[in-house]
């Protein structure tokens, strides 16, 4: 379960999330959609850490993971998987390592780490063969999928997406989108994606919210999103250049 | 008006990155009480120090010979084989070993080390190390700058062994002088304290350019651009604290 309360995040004179709140159920997909620039890449990171908000709560699974100075705190070792927006795997190392690198830090043998990491590669619809190259010799689609088995390695509790579908085409996107529901549903994890790819967000989301100008102004079940009449879910939906969100040059 | 203006604000804005280069630095201290990568330090052990031997040998053993037709011809040439040998000895192993090895080495590494961290920054990668637990200061830059400190060092110690051998080369081949005499008359002139005080400026020299790469690639933004500059930042600013910051050594060291 992951729950965030008036989260406020500031950058500069710059205010990027306004009170934000969110609850996302145990075992719920949700997705949230926004335009670019209104917050939603700042939101993960603070969930993960890596940026301090200004002021609010975030509690996942009912502990909170930041202290008193709002500086995050995982005391109780909550395991959260993240797939970066590029991957974000580590092109010093091949597949395997990039896949069991939490592993190879704690005190499980290289062996027992390459058999996991191959299990996870399998997973994720991968040949072990490709286990020994390295991140640039992969395609875009491939690194996305090595990138989805490091994240879901650890079994965590939580998986975040930050764009999973960005710069692959249609039909890989496709493999990826049904790979992430696959696998969140396999774990009984709790998922949050944030995208602009529609399709990516009705086959991924149980639950859509929408994200605008630092706040969540919508949030239903995905079933809502064609039903709904609010104007700025249509828009977005529509991809139309008229209506309530302004064009944005940032 | 507009001049006072602007003038605060670069002063502020130096005040800053004073201020978090302090931090970063700080941060890499508390980073070697905790984890060591003993893996990732042997590995930059070869990257920083046996592979810029090669640059740093060149450099020394050409600027040896340099120095040894500069203080030949410039200088008076009575009683030269004595005066040649010593100064190249001295000079060699007090301040051009040291602070041409730096330098070479900050182009080198600083360069690579800000390039790479950049990189990693500007894709993810060294958020996704913090997602997967890892810090990275522990994981990147304490083995980087601890490798720095024990490698400089040693580079130097072989450069100027070759440095004298450059200066011997040309003594004896160009210059007419009697080898055998000339290395006696090394020995004699050269003190362990001339060769520990290079020793000493090298090692706080790895330590500057291993943090400037460090410091400057973790703040690299943007794309291929931002990178690009980071290391340019990384080499500009590391040559300049070696040469400022040997100054100050060789004033703590050599005024007493």
């Amino acid at each position: 379960m992951i729950e965030i309360k008036n989260l406020n995040k500031k950058f500069n004179n710059n205010s990027v999330l306004k009170n934000l709140n969110i609850n996302i159920e145990k075992g719920e997909s949700a997705v949230v959609i926004g335009q670019s620039g209104t917050g939603k890449s700042v939101m993960l990171k603070c969930l993960l850490g890596l940026i301090k908000p200004d002021s609010g709560m975030i509690k996942i699974n009912n502990v909170s993971i930041l202290d008193k100075n709002l500086s995050y705190s995982n005391k109780n070792r909550i395991k959260i998987g993240m797939l970066f927006q590029g991957g974000a795997l580590f092109d010093s190392l091949p597949v395997w390592k990039n896949i069991s690198f939490i592993s190879l830090q704690g005190k499980v043998s290289e062996k027992e780490c390459k058999i996991n990491a191959l299990m996870t590669l399998e997973k994720v619809g991968l040949k072990s063969n490709i286990s020994d190259l390295y991140p640039s010799e992969l395609s875009g689609g491939m690194q996305k999928r090595v990138a989805l088995a490091r994240a879901i390695f650890s079994e965590p509790d939580i998986i975040l997406f930050d764009e999973p579908t960005t710069g692959l085409d249609p039909i890989t996107a496709d493999v990826i989108n049904n790979l992430i529901l696959e696998k969140v549903k396999d774990l009984g994890a709790t998922a949050l994606t944030i995208t602009h790819d529609m399709a990516s967000a009705r086959t991924i989301a149980s639950k859509v919210y929408m994200l605008h100008d630092g706040a969540i102004i919508w949030g239903d079940d995905v079933s809502e999103l064609e039903k709904t009449d609010n104007k700025f879910i249509l828009q977005f939906t529509r991809g139309e250049s008229n209506g309530p969100i302004s064009h944005r040059s940032n | 008006m507009k001049v006072l203006v602007n003038t605060g604000s670069s002063i502020l804005g130096f005040i800053q990155e004073v201020g978090r280069l302090f931090l970063f630095i700080l941060k890499t201290f508390k980073a070697a009480t905790s984890r060591w990568y003993l893996k990732n330090f042997f590995l930059q052990i070869i990257s920083i120090g046996y592979l810029s031997l090669p640059v740093v040998a060149l450099t020394s053993f050409f600027t040896g010979g340099a120095l040894a037709i500069q203080i030949y011809y410039g200088g008076n040439q009575f009683n030269s084989e004595v005066i040649v040998s010593s100064i190249v000895a001295l000079g060699i192993t007090r301040e051009l070993g040291p602070v041409l090895g730096g330098i070479v080495v900050a182009g080198r590494v600083s360069a690579a080390i800000a390039a790479e961290l950049g990189t990693m920054k500007v894709t993810e990668q060294i958020d996704a190390l913090r997602t997967l637990s890892t810090d990275p200061y522990e994981y990147l830059v304490f083995p980087r700058v601890l490798a720095a400190v024990i490698s400089l060092p040693i580079l130097v110690g072989f450069a100027d062994i070759i440095g004298i051998m450059g200066g011997w080369l040309v003594g004896v081949q160009s210059l007419g002088f009697n080898g055998t005499v000339y290395l006696q008359n090394t020995e004699a002139f050269l003190e362990s304290g001339d060769i520990i005080s290079g020793l000493i400026k090298a090692s706080v020299f790895g330590f500057i350019i291993s943090i400037m790469g460090s410091y400057h690639g973790f703040n690299s933004k943007g794309g291929a651009q931002g990178v690009g500059r980071s290391t340019m930042n990384a080499v500009v600013s590391s040559s300049i604290l070696i040469l400022a910051s040997n100054y100050i050594m060789t004033n703590l060291l050599f005024s007493s």
